[in-house]
């Protein structure tokens, strides 16, 4: 069982009115990762889901989901495959319980009232069981979403912008109730637009945009491939010229010879000891300085660099 | 085939039914119990039983009020339980299920049309207090109350994928089924009617249902019974058929 657990071939899906939101996307997901489709509103994350989930159909191309075809074994595949869009969206005057213990059911599972009990005790609803959804905070409805999921036990679960709107507590909260999936094995897709959330909690990240995907790779690679430092060093007296003890490295004057620029390194740390090098050729050299102000450039840079670009050659 | 599926739709549809029970059952109890009193007690003792057959006035129009009932019952709950997950966003649950057509027919049909068998026994049960009234053939009365529940609950599970706003869902039982009902022979029997209005009153399929009803009563009918059966089957038919394609192409539904 070493193949992808997803695996998306040449996928298109263009709306009626003629909008193509997805404009042939590739993607393979490895069993056990946690991946961070990263892309701004519009760029198709949520056409990405839905046709997988089978909420749509796809116009060309082919998805499967542990081996087998997703239109042509629907059943089988839906059973393990778990969903909670972008949208609070259930029956607002049923029981959380209720509601949970429904979802179960739909997807085929007996029922297990102790599973059901692990689920809400898990996401912190227990105390509200018997309380009408309608009656919960914006939080703790996109819970009971989560629970609903999680009660037929997907492999494969897909969280649609699952913090959107929530504040930096439950926010906190949620990234733990995710790694806590993961510990079990399960293979989470979520979709963000924030870049601090694909950093904090995916193992490899795709960026998309306009229906189509401008990268995929482990979040470590692409912070090394496109991830930088920049440190800025105000000088106490300006330079006319670099000293050479300075030109192995990637520094440049500006501000009229005022401020030292550095600008390197892959973000894997290389950039860090480069600058701190310079630093201290500056020292050795008796070149005084006023403040020194670094700053690592972060996924978020990356992404806008990339959505930039792609939108330049598209 | 998902029966577990099937049946937590069925339970909840039902659970929200129980949910608003009080009302939704007083509204068409108390509606034909106005016809029954107006109609069947004070105006029907009047009319020439001869005219009907041989039975009652109130007698003749239950059949009548009842197939009103079942008809804006099932059509209204069916497209409402299927329209407002729409309208919430709720219907992605099913969507993403491992739920086909059979588990959908059986959870939202299925108890669309036992909401309006609860509400159609209810209102005959009322009906004794009002009328006197016999059933000539139970089993072919029952069998065919149920036939035509689970006909318009189809067309109603249609409806409410077809419509995209309330006023739709509301428009189709107001401006169709109500009118066809009414002039579909419920209050009156066709021989009254005068040509051409005798001829054109035949085109109107409700008629045949009213009239197949109204034989499982009383006996009697104005169009062979074997044609109303027909054609309710046919209708069922016709709605299975076109719910199998909505699944197939996924017609409003996977857009
Ligand atoms: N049901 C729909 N009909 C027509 N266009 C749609 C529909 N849903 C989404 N779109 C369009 O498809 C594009 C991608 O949307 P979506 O997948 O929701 O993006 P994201 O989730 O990345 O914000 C957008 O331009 C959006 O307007
Ligand atoms: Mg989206």
């Amino acid at each position: 069982m070493d193949g992808p657990i997803l695996q998306i071939r040449d996928l298109t899906k263009t709306y009626k009115g003629g909008m193509q939101a997805l404009a042939g996307v590739n993607l393979d997901i490895r069993r056990g990762e946690i991946f961070a489709l990263l892309g701004p509103n519009g760029a198709g994350k949520t056409t990405l889901i839905g046709a997988v989930c089978g909420l749509l159909r796809p116009t060309g191309g082919t998805i499967e989901a542990f081996g087998q075809d997703v239109q042509r074994h629907w059943r089988s595949v839906r059973r393990r495959i778990g969903l909670v869009p972008q949208e609070l969206s259930f029956d607002m005057f049923a029981r959380v319980d209720h509601s949970v213990t429904y979802s179960r059911g739909m997807f085929g599972c007996a029922p297990d009232p102790a599973r059901i009990e692990q689920v809400l005790r898990s996401l912190s609803l227990w105390d509200k069981r018997k309380a009408k959804i309608r009656e919960l905070s914006g939080g703790m409805k996109r819970r009971v979403m989560i629970a609903k999921a999680l009660s037929h036990d997907p492999e494969l679960l897909f969280l649609d912008e699952p913090t959107a709107g929530v504040d930096v507590e439950l926010r906190r909260d949620m990234w733990r109730q995710i790694d806590a999936l993961r510990e079990n094995g399960t293979t989470i897709i979520l979709t963000t637009h924030y870049i601090e959330e694909a950093q904090e909690m995916a193992d490899r990240v795709g960026v998309i945009n306009k229906g189509k995907l401008l990268l995929v790779d482990d979040k470590a690679t692409i912070m090394a491939k496109l991830g930088s430092t920049e440190a800025r060093i105000e000088l106490a007296q300006p330079l006319a010229d670099l000293p050479p003890a300075l030109t192995p490295y990637q520094v440049s004057l500006e501000r009229g010879g005022r401020t030292l620029v550095y600008r390197g390194g892959d973000g894997s740390g290389k950039g860090k000891r480069e600058a701190a090098a310079v630093i201290k050729a500056l020292v050795d050299h008796g070149i005084a300085f006023e403040a020194i102000e670094t700053r690592e450039s972060s996924l978020e840079d990356i992404f806008v660099d990339l959505v930039e670009r792609g939108e330049v050659t598209a | 085939m998902n029966l577990r599926g099937a049946l937590a739709i069925l339970t909840n549809e039902l659970a929200r039914f129980f949910r608003t029970a009080f009302g939704s059952i007083l509204s068409p109890v108390l509606t034909t119990s106005l016809y029954l009193v107006v109609f069947g007690a004070a105006i029907g003792s009047r009319m020439d039983p001869a005219q009907f057959g041989g039975s009652s006035y109130g007698a003749f129009i239950i059949p009548g009020l009842i197939m009103l009932t079942l008809l804006s019952e099932s059509t209204s709950n069916a497209s409402f339980g299927i329209y407002m997950p729409r309208f919430t966003g709720a219907i992605y649950e099913l969507l993403s299920a491992p739920v086909g057509v059979a588990e959908t027919l059986i959870g939202f049909v299925g108890a669309a049309a036992a909401k309006s068998l609860i509400i159609a026994a209810i209102i005959l049960g009322t009906a004794t207090l009002f009328v006197d009234y016999e059933i000539a053939h139970p089993f072919y009365a029952v069998g065919y109350i149920v036939l035509v529940a689970a006909a318009f609950s189809l067309f109603g599970f249609i409806l409410g994928i077809w419509a995209d706003g309330f006023e739709k869902l509301q428009i189709v039982p107001m401006l169709i089924l109500m009118p066809l009902t009414f002039l579909g022979g419920t209050f009156y029997s066709i021989d009254m009617l005068a040509e051409p209005w005798r001829t054109v009153a035949q085109f109107n399929p409700i008629f045949y249902l009213i009239n197949g009803l109204r034989w499982t009563f009383t006996g009697t009918s104005d169009v062979p019974i074997a044609l109303a059966f027909g054609l309710t089957l046919a209708f069922v038919g016709l709605c299975v058929a076109v719910v199998a394609f909505i699944f197939r192409t996924g017609w409003r539904l996977r857009d």
